[in-house]
């Protein structure tokens, strides 16, 4: 197998005195979904952070297409490729939909993905793209979210909780795109909380607990009820 | 007071307000759109001045010429001022960039003593500030304060269009709403914002050039600046570089009618039609935020 396009090595962040991030060891390859599961505070946004450079201490290797991406700039990450969807959206809700779109494209990699493709996924935000970002219900910011990172081009996306706070129905939707994005060659990281959501959709887990991965694999292979008890952190018992 | 009398005080006043609106354009930039309080504001136009001063008497550049060369000079001062000093102060509280600024004021002033003396000076803008325009009725329009209104409407014009039409305009506003999203997704705000201050290094040069025509300036003079800008601003609504035009004219206004009534009012009567307003209107006359 050739080399994967990400491939962290015993990966540690430290927040001061506290370790969110313990020895974690994970691949993503190019057109593979993997998902990251694991309860509240269990490390998996501090990894998505750690990724991108925004921890403030972070020990191990992260190599991206061949290259150390520790202590690189996030402006510089992001122009090679790597584009994050952040937790809570976090859109600029003082600029238009279209603004918000087009921030994307100004700080990716060059490449082709074009504002038209989104408004193709996600019809709605062609019709509010002079509307506020500030003025569109949860479901639509996350589009917007999702499109940002889009136009950025990634070769690998790095998606935060993107169902948090919103409607089974509106989820459905935003994940429906998620394998005609691997179909296309990203390769996708998901952090949920949401297990069962986040299997459907991935070649591969991790699951995290307290900072550290305790189980891994593939959905199909795995019994629910492993999974389940290792996202709690029943089988120490 | 006559009827031609009266329209030619309105006139002079709005003009005023171009000359106001041309100071405040840039405190527009950094206090309604950037978010942070630039105590130094008046202190860098003064210090522009002086820069022109050196180039036009020392080196004896013509004045156009003189602002042609201080012109790159101001973006590269801003930019370096605010990558290097102001970015590090920003977003860790109101008091910092305060305190940072004012301590910029001060230097500035004792700089500009120290290396020019206390010495009123002016520019020189060769019979061009002292042409007039007759209109019947009595009624005189000089070309030097006309120009300055014309020069001040075309650059909010320009800066309108730079923050509310363009990628860097929507980069620069992105930045102001959430710099730590902007952080997180790779927007590298402290370079972005530099650009700004670059721009609003260029709205200081082109306003020093022609205040300094105009009126006299000292090294001390920047506060006096400032506080006009300030209330242009917050007057017009922050955010709204139009309505820091409209802002700068009410002022000009209201400084040409207080002087009807005494000399002595002129400038009371600008800063009362301020607070009055203020008072009933504390988000300002058009904001955009």
């Amino acid at each position: 197998m050739s080399e994967p396009l990400l491939a962290l090595e015993r990966v540690s962040v430290h927040y001061d005195r506290f370790r969110a991030l313990h020895d974690v060891d994970l691949t993503v390859g190019a057109g593979e979904i993997v998902s990251i599961i694991g309860a509240n505070g269990a490390g998996k946004s501090s990894l998505l952070r750690a990724i991108v450079g925004q921890a403030p201490r972070i020990d191990g290797t992260i190599r991206y297409d061949g290259a150390e991406l520790r202590g690189r700039a996030t402006a510089q990450i992001v122009r090679s490729g790597v584009a994050l969807v952040p937790e809570g959206r976090r859109l600029f809700p003082s600029l238009t939909v279209e603004e918000n779109l087009e921030i994307g494209s100004s700080i990716g990699r060059p490449g082709e993905v074009t504002l038209s493709e989104v408004y193709a996924y996600f019809p709605v935000l062609e019709q509010k793209r002079r509307q506020l970002a500030r003025d569109l219900s949860g479901g639509q910011q996350q589009m917007v979210a999702l499109g940002r990172a889009l136009l950025a081009n990634p070769r690998l996306l790095l998606c935060d909780e993107i169902s948090l706070g919103l409607a089974p129905l509106v989820t459905n939707e935003l994940y429906e795109i998620v394998p005609a994005l691997a179909k296309r060659g990203i390769a996708i990281l998901l952090v949920e909380q949401d297990i069962s959501r986040s299997l459907a959709v991935a070649d591969r887990f991790y699951c995290l607990l307290e900072g550290a991965v305790t189980l891994s694999g593939r959905p199909a292979e795995t019994p629910r009820e492993t999974v389940t008890q290792h996202y709690f952190g029943l089988w120490k018992r | 007071m006559n009827a031609a009398g009266l329209v030619n005080q309105l006139l002079q006043g709005i003009l005023v307000g171009g000359l106001y609106a041309l100071y405040a354009s840039g405190l527009s930039i950094s206090v309604g759109v950037m978010r942070f309080v630039n105590i130094a504001h008046g202190d860098l136009i003064v210090l522009v001045s002086f820069l022109l001063l050196t180039l036009t008497a020392s080196l004896r550049l013509p004045l156009p010429l003189a602002v042609a060369v201080a012109l790159p000079i101001s973006f590269a001062g801003g930019y370096v001022l605010q990558r290097w000093l102001l970015q590090r102060v920003l977003g860790k509280g109101i008091l910092q960039i305060v305190l940072v600024t004012f301590g910029l004021s001060v230097i500035i002033q004792n700089f500009l003593q120290g290396t020019y003396g206390a010495d009123t000076r002016r520019l020189s803008g060769s019979g061009f500030e002292t042409a007039t325009i007759a209109l019947p009725g009595g009624i005189g329009i000089g070309v030097l304060p006309l120009t300055i209104f014309v020069v001040a409407a075309a650059l909010i014009f320009v800066l309108d269009r730079l923050l509310y039409r363009t990628r860097v305009g929507a980069q620069v506003r992105a930045v102001s709403d959430d710099v730590e999203a902007a952080n997180l997704i790779g927007l590298a705000a402290p370079r972005i914002y530099a650009i700004a201050m670059g721009v609003v290094g260029v709205t200081v040069c082109i306003s020093a050039a022609f205040m300094s025509v105009w009126t006299n300036f000292d090294p001390t003079s920047g506060p006096d600046r400032l506080l006009i800008a300030f209330e242009a601003v917050v007057l017009g609504g922050l955010g709204s570089l139009w309505g820091t035009l409209i802002g700068g004219i009410v002022l000009g206004v209201a400084q040409a009618v207080g002087a009807q009534f005494d000399v002595s009012w002129q400038l009371l009567a600008g800063h009362l039609v301020f607070l009055a307003i203020f008072l009933i209107r504390p988000q300002g006359l058009f904001p955009r935020y």
